[in-house]
């Protein structure tokens, strides 16, 4: 049976089976590769979406337990109009190989959804599940900082 | 064998023509240019194999991968500093696995000569030897060498191609090539007539091209500034490609499942389970390992885990204990090599204090966050080829030996690396993506393997032990007897890219270790082979990322032996030994506001390793918060000589240091049975947010030669944390990881 999910604002019916993880319905089903496979046991964070606004790892979500809409970093904003999180990542030339940035995205945004001004204690909480074997933690944060300043200018 | 004279001023003016014709260097037989791997279609013209321009634009080929160490943006600054265009109207791609992007750094590297200490003859021969990367196909991303490789290289690319277009538009203008300037693109003649270049590429073809002299650096705009990262919005938005990211009509997704006891063989599998599974298309026979090709990759994951295989024992002791034991066994035979035996160790000096240590480190994985994944086609006696590697050209022919093609019947396409620390220099993974593609005629199918699988079929960084004995008179160090034992990762790679036994002295076994800049008038250094056939390979720093830690825990131990600070005994031994190593450590000691002195609760270590052509000294400071100790802050100086890109380079140096601090606290592949016990991220961590260290990073440029930055930072990482430990509880960490005998942070 079809299963029905939204996602950044479109539907899309899925014919698989309801144990196969959202990570993987999003990737190789729907063609959204934003979203990465890095380990598969919510260990790393590469693979962090939002459900109603929440950050999950979707490689823990079942298909069938979808209870939501989601957005992936591909609704977050696009290379024309990023989101103030992106753009603040380009500022501080955040990336280097890149491959978690959007789980690392994705995690900031919905912590900055939640909380506008995170102190350093508060980011490192929310983002210790996040890991970058680049190491670019000093640039994450200073990233948050200014998305931060600016979604409050905004 | 002609004169040594002879081959440098060929060379010289050899090179410098054939970089002009899209070559390289050239030597005897390799004079000639090679292929130009880009075939131009109509309306293009293919200047050499670095630039493209056609009526769409202009298109840079960056011959490196980019792997996170921002190599596109700089090599496209390279060119575009000549070439007179802007960073952003100009695609930069990867460049096909083609010979003319020979690796000519690499080459030089492994001359046995310490790196500090070489004179400019010496130098010259190296860039000499280069145009062997260029006979072996070395187009290779690794050694921290691509800016030194590309530095002339690129902006004689970028030169012959304005002068091109410029003799190209002074046909069209009935005037002389003198008379006209470049711009933004554009020829811009003495009247003020502009010529975009995409308008003159077809009348630039048909001429020969023109040699340039460089321009002199203080007339730079692009290099030795900080430039945006080219594929810095299309990471910050998912939309760079990764190998994983590859999406092709019909494509299909499999999984894989090899011995884990290394190197064993198959004695058979019962796959019925796995048959029946959900969207399982086929099951693959790899001879020691299994595949799926699934409708999802999840699916193929779960199905290949559902075949129950019988395994064939590993070629190597089953248990770490054993496997140390080995390691151990190496002291008692022969050294491979001495690289450094000054003065006379035999003997202790009258008066003298005398110190021995042993330390151990263990063998590590690469861990990239990306697990190995890549894409095949085989269809009409013809393979594509998708993936992230560091060595194209080594891909393109292992692929095609794989398929039974000819190397001319393999693409090779290079996508963004989701992490290469060394792993993706193999190609492995690319291997079994075309065997497993070769089942399915017609249909692409992109295999990625599972954490697990990646964690547990790497080639680690070997386990390694060393001896110390050293000596300190009157507050300073007058011996240093060191012996380092581990497998030889260089050894086992050159057989494994070439087909033929590695041999010979290794360097990359004690680099790190004999080639250190202190001035020790008794200084002996040999390295000893393990004969063991655990998979190793090149880790980030490689030799240094052992061989760093036990060298700069010795100091800090001999330095607290002599009664002084540890960053002045370093300084005092290093000073007249090479100067822009000390300007390094003054460098860290201003920054941190270093006084040798720490407050209850507080500790700071200091070390210093020269690597790849760069000094880097880094001080860490650890703090104690109700027992747990937390990495609060560090300090990086490097001198690379030119920084090409300062911000990058920056980033380079504390991501290598965090690198290797993630090593050193958490770091461990250990054996049971014969197969690794780590598995995925929870059981080897790395630092996160909150337990990475603020830094603070300072880059001089005093060095005579261009060093590298990818590596560099990662070898005074452990020893700086280890002395800082050291510096907090009086207790001297000569094992890692750390998180063994310290209670530190997770």
């Amino acid at each position: 049976m079809a299963t029905s999910l939204t996602i950044n604002g479109k539907t899309h019916q899925v014919d698989l089976p309801d144990d196969v993880p959202l990570l993987w319905v999003l990737r190789d089903e729907i063609g959204l590769t934003g979203t990465k496979f890095g380990c598969g046991v919510a260990a790393c964070g590469a693979c962090t979406v939002h459900i109603d606004g929440e950050a999950v790892r979707s490689c823990q979500v079942p298909l069938s337990d979808v209870w939501g809409e989601v957005t992936t970093i591909e609704g977050v904003g696009t290379p024309e109009a990023m989101s103030a999180v992106q753009q603040a990542w380009v500022d501080h030339q955040v990336a280097q190989c890149g491959y978690c940035q959007s789980g690392q995205i994705m995690q900031a945004a919905a912590l900055l959804a939640a909380n506008p001004a995170p102190t350093d204690t508060e980011i490192d909480e929310a983002m210790q599940g996040n890991l970058c074997r680049c190491g670019t933690y000093p640039r994450i944060r200073a990233a948050i900082h200014t998305a931060s300043a600016k979604m409050k200018e905004a | 064998m002609a004169s040594i004279g002879k081959i440098l001023r060929r060379t010289f003016l050899i090179g410098s023509a054939a970089i002009v014709g899209g070559v390289a260097f050239g030597v005897y037989y390799v004079r000639r240019p090679a292929p130009n791997p880009l075939s131009p279609g109509e309306g293009e013209a293919a200047l050499n194999p670095f630039v493209l321009i056609d009526r769409n634009g202009v298109t840079l080929f960056a011959p490196r991968a980019e792997m996170g160490q921002g190599v596109k943006t700089t090599w496209a600054a390279l060119i575009a500093e000549e070439l007179d265009v802007e960073l952003d109207q100009v695609t930069v791609l990867h460049g096909p696995a083609a010979a003319a992007y020979y690796n000519s750094a690499m080459i030089g590297e492994g001359l046995p000569n310490k790196g500090y200490d070489v004179s400019n003859f010496q130098h010259n021969l190296g860039e000499a030897l280069g145009v062997i990367g260029k006979v072996l196909s070395l187009q290779v991303t690794g050694g921290s060498t691509s800016m030194k490789d590309g530095f002339e290289r690129m902006r004689h690319a970028g030169a012959s191609a304005r002068e091109t277009l410029k003799q190209a538009a002074a046909g069209r203008l009935g005037v002389d090539r003198l008379q006209l300037t470049t711009e933004a693109g554009h020829v811009v003649a003495p009247d003020g007539t502009r010529i975009a270049y995409t308008e003159l590429a077809e009348d630039a073809a048909k001429l020969e091209p023109i040699e340039a002299d460089l321009r002199d650096p203080s007339e730079w705009r692009y290099l030795g500034k900080t430039q945006p990262r080219l594929d810095m919005v299309e990471k910050a938005t998912g939309t760079a490609e990764f190998a994983i990211d590859v999406r092709l009509p019909g494509m299909k997704f499999a999984s894989v499942r090899m011995n884990p006891k290394l190197g064993g063989g198959m004695n058979g599998y019962d796959d019925s389970a796995a048959r029946s599974m959900p969207g399982v298309e086929k099951v693959v026979d790899l001879g020691n390992g299994v595949a799926v090709i699934a409708s999802n990759t999840w699916l193929a994951m779960r199905a290949v885990e559902a075949i129950d295989v019988d395994w064939e024992d590993a070629p190597y002791p089953p248990e770490t204990q054993a496997i140390f034991a080995k390691i151990a066994e190496a002291f008692d035979a022969d050294p491979n090599s001495t690289m450094r035996d000054d003065g006379d160790v035999g003997v202790t000096p009258e008066g003298a204090t005398e110190i021995t240590a042993e330390y151990s480190v263990p063998y590590l994985a690469h861990a990239t966050m990306e697990p190995m994944t890549a894409t095949a086609l085989y269809s009409d006696g013809r393979l594509e080829f998708w993936g992230g590697n560091q060595a194209p050209t080594f891909m393109q022919m292992k692929v095609a030996d794989a398929a039974g093609l000819a190397t001319e019947a393999v693409d090779v396409h290079t996508t963004y690396l989701g992490g290469g620390f060394g792993r993706r220099g193999e190609f492995d993974f690319g291997v079994l993506a075309t065997k497993i593609a070769l089942a399915m005629p017609g249909v692409p199918v992109q295999t990625t393997w599972s954490r697990e699988e990646d964690m547990r079929h790497d080639f680690y960084r070997p386990g390694a032990t060393a001896r110390m004995r050293g000596a300190v008179k009157d507050g300073k160090a007058i011996l240093i007897d060191g012996k380092v034992a581990s497998q030889s990762c260089t050894h086992q790679a050159v057989e494994r890219m070439t087909g033929m036994g590695g041999g010979g002295p290794d360097k990359v076994l004690v680099e790190g270790l004999f080639n250190q800049p202190y001035a020790v008038p008794n200084y002996r250094i040999s390295g000893h082979i393990a004969d063991l056939q655990i998979p190793v390979g090149f880790w980030r720093s490689v030799g240094n990322s052992h061989n760093g830690f036990f060298h700069e825990t010795f100091m800090d131990e001999m330095a607290h032996a002599a009664g002084r600070d540890p960053l002045e005994f370093r300084l005092e031994l290093m000073r007249d030994e090479h100067a822009p190593s000390a300007g390094c450590l003054e460098a860290v000691r201003e920054m941190s506001g270093w006084t040798g002195k720490t407050p209850n609760g507080v500790g700071r270590g200091v070390a210093f390793t020269y690597s790849f052509g760069t000094p880097v000294a880094q001080v860490i400071e650890v703090v104690d918060e109700n027992g747990v100790i937390r990495i609060n802050k560090a300090w990086i100086a490097c001198d690379m000589g030119l920084a090409l890109d300062p911000e990058n380079v920056k980033a380079q140096m504390f991501g290598g240091m965090m690198y290797g601090l993630s090593a050193a606290c958490y770091g461990e592949i250990t054996f049971a049975e014969g197969e690794v016990e780590q598995g995925n991220f929870p059981d080897y961590d790395a630092l996160r947010m909150h337990t990475a260290p603020e830094v603070e990073v300072r880059v001089l440029e005093t060095n005579r030669f261009m060093g590298g930055a990818g590596e560099p930072g990662t070898p005074p990482s452990m020893p700086a944390l280890g002395n800082a430990l050291f510096d907090l509880t009086g207790k001297r960490a000569r094992t890692l990881p750390l998180n063994q005998n310290f209670n530190l942070l997770v």
